[in-house]
């Protein structure tokens, strides 16, 4: 770590640095409480209204609006997980490798 | 609370513990043996000779410590997406939760989704500070810029609790397994699977065991695609028209298309929710999977397959537990006992994905998913193995005992020597419980998960404040909390120690929203109440962690010792 000694104290003044965790972080625990929104939000409505999930889709079909919800959940995590992983392979982790450089790495 | 309440609270609480324990793959309970199923196990043969053989090729690659416990590093973002994968879709939740959704339609589908739903909350907030941070275990990062012996000490024995109850159900999975897949005897189950998965890990290491999950995952992904695909075929692609058959011809009919017994007590469902959700970011032989690849944009990749692999083989399971439905019940005498529907399914209500597959693809296919189930254990167990062997050599031995000292090599033989011994326990363990009620272990493993490890890497990393003494106390409260609740709920009172129904003290399925509130709690008051001079160095590290968290400024870089 001894060789990397003045990059840190680099870096720890960097205002990009400080904005980089704060964007990343900030975006971090926006997806996760939309994720435990969609989630619990579901599980609460079956544990509150089992009837309304029990609802047909449509006059005439044998499927119930909870099915598509439910598949619907799964698909949402998803695309929610490879969103995250997009920006952060790209944008964040393009700011954090010129944080780097300019530090000297 | 009035008795009416209680009596449904103590319903769903059985339900609950039923479904977790199918998917678990622990409670096949005492199953019947079958006759005996050649193809099957020859297909299994092959299975075995294959990853021997690659277990060969590894063993050229396994020299040092590092190649023991992450393949060098040079595992891609997509074969550990893979990995990741394996690892998750175990025989349980592909027999349990499409026997979840062949017995209960709905139910199943919610089922599910919990276990869906950690990802990714492992993705957003752990993976690239995994990678960062740590080299071998998880414990190199919850101890990253604490006082190494009491926290690796927590994280090891952490990583030991979850490895040994997530073992002991596999164990016991694979024996009642063996019975009806092969129609073979409990015990050549336990022995082979024990013997099997030491020789992947001794002589393979990571390398080995990371190939094999990926083979397996492969197998099983292939195998479930096409069981779906020749279900919804039989309906011209119409979902609709497979859900009208299985209403007409299931014995609850249209029950099956609306949420049943599942969840009634909100409490209950929000903490088996936390349990799933927080329990996968803090389970070790997942966590040590994130140090195999060389970089935190590897890591991401990683879980960004891992999910989209598992969520697409959710899917799967609940289309196929559909399909079993149309498919079984109109030909009782092939799968039912005696052929009778009342009489329940040959095998027990688990068997309905493996029935399937002789529906639509005959006695070959039905052979190769019974391989594949089985297969499926063995690869899960070895990595419990390497990672149980991982938090012995690594952390306790290398660490706590040599202060940091040991060379590469002695951790290498430490390693082999814990998991021969583990190899041992495992087969132990497997016979002592093969008549006990193993169905909460799995809950438990992630409730301690939940509770223990990841409160302690949660707030290490994120939280500046945190101290030594701060996450190892509260590390080991999250543990003991967990333990005891889950102890005095219903699964083990009444279920294991046989006490009378409805007298279990804690009434909740799961203890994850008291013992992880707690653990979290603990931390932060031991941590704000330490003015010690340790704790101050220990907090004026933070920034510097933090940069090396956030850019992976001198992070391991794996393959390069």
């Amino acid at each position: 770590m001894s060789q990397h000694t003045d990059s840190y104290a680099q870096i720890r003044d960097n205002p990009k640095f400080k904005s980089l965790i704060a964007k990343r972080n900030s975006y971090a625990f926006m997806m996760t409480a939309l994720m435990m929104i969609v989630y619990y939000g579901y599980i609460l409505l079956i544990a509150f209204n089992k009837e309304w999930l029990a609802t047909k889709i449509g006059e005439g079909y044998v499927t119930s609006i909870g099915i598509p919800m439910g598949l619907g959940v799964i698909v949402f995590t998803i695309v929610l997980t490879n969103i995250y992983v997009r920006r952060a392979n790209t944008e964040f982790d393009d700011e954090a490798a010129q944080v780097l450089k300019e530090a000297g790495q | 609370m009035n008795a009416n309440y209680k009596h449904i609270l103590g319903g769903l609480a059985a339900l609950l513990a039923a479904g977790a324990a199918c998917a678990a793959g622990a409670d096949l309970g005492q199953t019947q043996q079958q006759a005996t199923n050649w193809t099957a196990i020859a297909m299994f043969g092959a299975f075995v000779l294959f990853t021997l053989f690659i277990t060969k090729w590894a063993a050229g690659k396994t020299k040092t410590a590092a190649d023991f416990y992450t393949a060098g590093g040079g595992i891609t973002g997509f074969q550990n997406g893979l990995a990741i994968a394996g690892d998750y879709m175990s025989a349980a939740s592909f027999l349990g939760i499409s026997g979840l959704v062949f017995a209960n339609g709905f139910d199943g589908l919610i089922f599910s989704i919990g276990w869906l739903v950690g990802w990714p909350v492992i993705t957003f907030l752990m993976a690239e500070r995994l990678r960062n941070l740590g080299k071998f275990t998880f414990a190199d990062v919850a101890a990253y810029r604490f006082s190494q012996t009491p926290v690796r000490s927590f994280a090891a024995t952490g990583s030991l609790v979850v490895v040994a109850f997530y073992m002991i159900a596999q164990m016991v999975g694979a024996g009642q397994l063996i019975k009806v897949l092969f129609g073979l005897e409990y015990h050549y189950a336990v022995i082979m699977v024990g013997i099997i998965m030491m020789m992947y890990v001794l002589f393979g290491g990571m390398t080995a065991t990371t190939w094999v999950q990926i083979i397996k995952a492969c197998m099983l992904l292939v195998g479930a695609t096409f069981m779906a695909v020749s279900v919804l075929l039989q309906f011209g692609f119409s979902p609709e028209a497979l859900f009208a058959k299985a209403v007409e011809v299931h014995t609850k009919h249209d029950a099956i298309m609306s949420p049943g017994a599942l969840i009634k007590d909100p409490i209950s469902a929000i903490s088996v929710g936390m349990a799933l959700m927080f329990g996968t970011a803090g389970l070790p032989h997942i966590l040590m999977r994130f140090f195999t690849v060389p970089s935190a944009k590897e890591a991401r990749k990683s879980v960004g397959w891992a999910t989209t692999w598992i969520g697409y083989f959710y899917i799967l399971t609940f289309i196929i537990g559909f399909g079993a439905i149309v498919n079984l019940v109109q030909n009782p005498t092939d799968y039912y006992v005696g052929g009778e529907i009342a009489k329940g399914l040959k095998g027990g209500g688990n068997m309905a994905a493996v029935h399937l597959s002789k529906a639509v693809g005959g006695d070959i296919f039905l052979g190769f998913i019974s391989a594949v189930a089985f297969a499926t254990i063995l690869a899960v167990v070895a990595g419990l193995t390497l990672s149980g062997a991982s938090a012995v050599s690594h952390d306790l031995y290398a660490t706590v005992f040599k202060h940091g000292k040991a060379t590469s090599e002695d951790e290498l033989r430490v390693s082999k020597i814990t998991t021969v011994c583990l190899g041992i326990l495992a087969v132990v363990l497997g016979i002592l419980f093969e008549k006990e009620n193993v169905a909460y272990m799995v809950m438990l493993a992630f409730a301690i998960a939940c509770s223990a490890n990841f409160p302690v890497l949660f707030m290490s990393v994120l939280w500046k404040n945190s101290t030594t003494r701060g996450v190892t106390v509260g590390g080991f409260v999250g543990l003991f909390a967990a333990v005891t609740l889950t102890v005095l709920s219903a699964n083990v009172w009444e279920a294991v120690l046989h006490n009378p129904k409805g007298s279990a003290p804690f009434p909740y399925s799961s203890p994850a929203i008291f013992s992880m509130t707690l653990a979290f709690f603990t931390i932060w008051l031991v941590s704000v109440l330490d003015n010690s001079e340790q704790a101050k160095k220990e907090r004026a590290l933070f920034p510097d962690q933090l940069i090396r968290s956030e850019t992976g400024l001198g992070a391991s870089t794996s393959s390069a010792h």
